[in-house]
């Protein structure tokens, strides 16, 4: 016996939420791989608490989008039990882990940008429970945002091969910036309604707090490139498959279970 | 978890206090490896207030702190063995005095 995918009735509001929460989940279980293979124990720890911090935010915006959808689906079912095509996160979340200069790169490139989504949702949103979750979010993402610039300035600013190795970070991960702030009907549909800003308002915040951290690395600014990602539509990256066969295995085989 | 064998390549060894709540003292839980100040305080907040023990944590270089000689442990400590009367409980209290 298997567990079947389920089905989506989606809104603009519920992709919104969507977006948000499936961006925390998918980076969650991203840094859950340096379970046990981060450069020092402390790290190692440091990576666990965020990736659980970002599950909290997950379990949070999922089970309110499913209140919302009103088909009945909790947390558990839109984590694990939806196809591909159903998954909104950012498409730079579920490229893989690397090393720890483009993990540490990622979380940052993902916490400025988070921070500043919740500080404008806890004090803008029309939707009293997504006021509440940005609240205790923001607190988070601030912890999350300093800890990673600070280890991006650290590598940036270190030996030739740190500094390299965030060279390559940068190289790789940069392009899918532009995807955390295209605008579309559902971002325009959210914020007409008062549910949260338009992503393309957070653009400028974001660029000169990376600057800020940029030039305290002593790096230079990436140039943007053409490319576009579009996970939060649904069109993922070849990586999304096997991210998502990793964490649906046991609810697909075992449906329900708990432990 | 770290490849490092040779320890004079390792970040240096920070003593790590935690406060749990206003006005009490911050009491030592630990320690742990960092390269400097700033990130002992962060890993300090990872490592050892992950339960909610903590609302202020210090940081100290281990080799920052002097510590008595176990070897002297016997002439330091022993001669107070026997010397009860100088804990304050042989006095009569007056009644208006509680809690002490």
């Amino acid at each position: 016996m298997s567990a079947a995918s389920i089905e989506l009735t989606l809104t603009p509001a519920t992709t919104y939420l969507l977006r948000i929460g499936d961006t925390c989940l998918i980076l969650a279980q991203r840094l859950g791989e340096w379970c046990g293979h981060a450069p020092v124990l402390e790290e190692d720890i440091a990576m666990a608490n965020i990736a659980l911090d970002l599950i909290g935010q997950a379990r949070a915006l999922l089970a309110h989008a499913g209140a919302l959808e009103g088909a009945g689906h909790d947390e558990d079912q839109l984590a694990f039990l939806r196809n591909e095509r159903d998954y909104f996160n950012l498409t730079l979340v579920e490229q893989p882990r690397g090393d720890f200069a483009a993990s540490v790169l990622r979380n940052a490139m993902v916490a400025t940008w988070l921070k500043l989504l919740w500080q404008r949702l806890a004090a803008e949103s029309t939707d009293d429970e997504v006021r509440a979750i940005a609240a205790k979010a923001v607190k988070e993402a601030r912890y999350h945002q300093q800890h990673s610039a600070d280890w991006v300035v650290r590598l940036g600013d270190g030996t030739a091969e740190s500094r390299r190795r965030m060279e390559d970070a940068f190289a790789g991960l940069w392009r899918f910036a532009a995807e955390m702030f295209d605008t579309d009907a559902a971002d325009e549909a959210a914020a007409a309604q008062g549910l949260g800003p338009r992503w393309s308002e957070l653009e400028a915040p974001w660029r000169a707090e990376m600057r800020a951290i940029l030039d305290e690395a002593t790096l230079e600014v990436p140039a943007d490139s053409a490319f576009r990602s579009d996970g939060k539509r649904g069109r993922h990256s070849e990586h999304m498959g096997f991210i998502l066969a990793d964490m649906q295995y046991l609810q697909r085989a075992f449906p329900g279970g708990v432990w | 978890m770290s490849q490092q064998t040779d320890s004079a390549n390792e970040w240096p060894l920070w003593e790590v206090f935690v406060r749990s709540k206003a006005g009490l003292d911050h009491k030592h839980c630990g320690s742990l490896h960092a390269a400097d100040a700033k990130m002992a305080i962060q890993m300090a907040r990872d490592v050892y207030t992950r339960r909610q023990e903590g609302s202020s944590v210090w940081v100290v270089k281990s080799d920052q702190i002097v510590a008595s000689d176990p070897g002297d442990k016997d002439m330091y400590f022993d001669p107070a063995e026997d010397k009860v009367y100088r804990h304050p409980t042989f006095y009569q209290l007056p009644k208006a005095v509680d809690h002490m």
